[in-house]
């Protein structure tokens, strides 16, 4: 189980590590057990007392619940998760075509800019979208995307951080020569890009479109929409839970069917993005 | 000899012009690719930054325009607004502790989960990496730390008898900010996380072998004279991840201390400046903040880098 280049260390400090380890998993894994069991408890187990972590009669009715405790609201419930669908499907589609296409052109063409841009792009990272809020709400409102699907979606085309990723992946995994001599062979740099390019470095793009997909899945509507008809389904869990202990069920529900979509995608494609990090390091 | 220098000097031109006409069409494709990304940057991510700091000159409620006032926004958040200092000392407050504290659980995490076989490792990566993906998730804490005696906390503390009565997690600003600390610690692991992690399997085994050959005795001094440096860049990724989402923290606030928190025990100059430009539609002011933010965090992150680069 350990490697064997490993210089010792005393058993004390390997239980030591061990214990410790299982102390601050269990402390990560307790909201995601209490949700779990929460979301299959019946009532009278939700409110019992003292509280119990763990379900006894597990129920599905709070998966049912959801449709029903929704249907209240002004929009259904499908429609929330049509919203949270669409805007991830459609955003991380572009954000894979426009994104790659330029961390391609800037990690293997020479270029007077590519300096400039890379950098500006590193800088972006360096602060987070709170600083542009306000001035973003003036240009939305002033190009009429205000509750629309565009609000979110155009945006998150540029993601800087997955252009600093595949930049930097592409940079080290394509070597010059091969897309040197298919510019010889008369290749324009479209032709490389699918061709040569893009089967290279597919751990890259998969991992753009899982932190693509955990970014808008997440995405609350934010400042831009307004109307309940564009919200996503984030914002609906956020309005359940609004509800406090009273809608503890049905928003574990929620909170359970919302979470299985970014892990789940993260579980599918964990070692591409292990290995696409290995160059994310900051060189300067 | 002459002739001979001046023919061949023809012939370079001839293939250069060629060249230079290939790689012209090149450079216009090259553009063409850049283009669809850096139009969208720069509208959405660069431009603002720039409006954020001409509107924080001014006097601007959005129905009417701007009109330019000097740097009475920047004296009014110095000099007159109390709610503003409390923010930024909030602010503080919970980025140097989760911060620093954040990045070094990843860092210790990351480094304990190398030394177990691939499949172990997989699993605690997803265990430790899930609360940073999981969304509004964190909004079960709120239910965990309701104030009633129904909440899970509450619950558990008053059985064994370590309190009498329910506290109010939430809504007393003595323990509010020790819960957003503790749930902010919680959602840390992000992707420096996985940087460090990825950082780790790829030091070259090498270093290893070359170090306990030049002395190197036990696992402490191979840490910090050969890991850590073998994983600078990766160190400085994560610092720049933590150090952004550290000084960025406000939904977190707003979602489990309520918009505005008692007190303001949990107001971060985030929520400050949500309050001036959503609410009260002042965005002079509110960009003055937006500038102010933009400031702190590029400085922060610069200086972190620098403080890294000397390990």
């Amino acid at each position: 189980m350990f490697r064997g280049r490993r210089l010792n260390r005393s058993a004390a400090v390997n239980a030591l590590n061990f214990l410790l380890l299982m102390l601050l998993g269990a402390f990560m894994a307790l909201p995601f057990v209490y949700v779990l069991n929460n979301a299959f408890k019946p009532l009278d187990e939700l409110f019992i007392y003292p509280p119990r972590l763990f379900v006894q009669n597990p129920t599905l009715d709070n998966f049912s619940d959801m449709f029903t405790v929704m249907s209240e609201s002004v929009i259904t419930f499908s429609r929330y998760v049509f919203n949270s669908l669409f805007v991830t499907a459609v955003g991380t589609a572009g954000m894979v075509l426009i994104s790659s296409l330029a961390a391609f052109a800037l990690a293997k063409y020479r270029l007077g800019l590519r300096k400039v841009l890379f950098n500006i792009v590193v800088l972006s990272l360096m602060f987070s979208g709170q600083v542009t809020a306000l001035p973003n709400y003036l240009t939305m409102r002033d190009l009429g995307w205000i509750d629309s699907y565009l609000a979110i979606i155009v945006p998150a085309f540029a993601m800087p951080l997955n252009l600093f990723l595949m930049k930097q992946f592409m940079e080290s995994m394509i070597p010059d020569t091969i897309i040197e001599s298919a510019s010889i062979d008369g290749a324009g740099v479209l032709n490389s890009f699918f061709k040569i390019a893009m089967p290279m470095v597919k751990p890259a793009w998969l991992t753009a479109i899982i932190f693509s997909v955990q970014n808008l899945w997440n995405s609350t509507g934010g400042n831009f929409i307004f109307s309940e008809q564009y919200k996503p389904l984030q914002y609906a869990l956020q309005q359940i839970l609004a509800g406090g202990i009273v809608r503890a069920g049905v928003g574990s529900a929620v909170a359970v069917v919302m979470m299985i979509v970014p892990v789940s995608v993260f579980i599918l494609s964990q070692s591409n993005v292990v290995e696409t990090m290995s160059a994310s390091g900051l060189k300067e | 000899m002459n002739t001979r220098v001046s023919g061949s000097g023809a012939v370079i031109k001839k293939t250069s012009i060629r060249h230079v006409l290939k790689t012209e069409i090149k450079s216009w494709q090259i553009y063409l690719c850049l283009l669809p990304f850096f139009s969208i940057f720069f509208v959405f991510t660069v431009l603002p930054v720039l409006k954020a700091v001409r509107y924080s000159f001014t006097y601007f409620n959005i129905f009417q325009e701007p009109q330019w006032i000097g740097l009475d926004n920047y004296k009014n958040l110095f000099l007159h607004d109390d709610v503003f200092i409390k923010a930024l000392a909030n602010t503080f407050y919970f980025a140097i502790i989760t911060g620093p504290l954040g990045y070094l659980i990843s860092l210790m995490l990351a480094w304990v989960i190398n030394d177990f076989s691939p499949a172990i490792r997989s699993i605690l990566t997803v265990v430790f990496y899930a609360p940073s993906i999981s969304g509004q998730l964190y909004l079960i804490w709120t239910l965990m730390f309701s104030g009633d005696s129904a909440g899970f906390v509450n619950g558990f503390l008053i059985k064994y008898g370590i309190i009498n009565e329910p506290v109010q997690w939430l809504t007393d600003p003595t323990y509010m900010m020790s819960v957003i600390i503790l749930v902010a610690l919680w959602m840390s692991l992000g992707a420096g996380f996985l940087s460090f992690i990825a950082g780790f399997q790829g030091i070259d085994k090498g270093l290893y072998e070359a170090g306990a050959i030049d002395g190197i005795r036990n696992r402490y001094q191979e840490f910090w004279f050969i890991t850590l440096p073998a994983i600078k860049p990766q160190l400085m990724f994560g610092a720049v991840m933590s150090v952004t989402s550290s000084f960025a923290a406000a939904d977190i606030m707003i979602n489990l201390a309520g918009f505005p928190s008692t007190d303001y025990a949990a107001h971060t100059i985030v929520t400050h400046l949500q309050d001036y430009g959503f609410i009260r539609y002042d965005m002079g002011y509110a960009c003055a903040i937006a500038t102010i933010l933009f400031l702190m965090m590029v400085f922060v992150n610069k200086w972190v880098q620098k403080l890294i680069r000397k390990v």
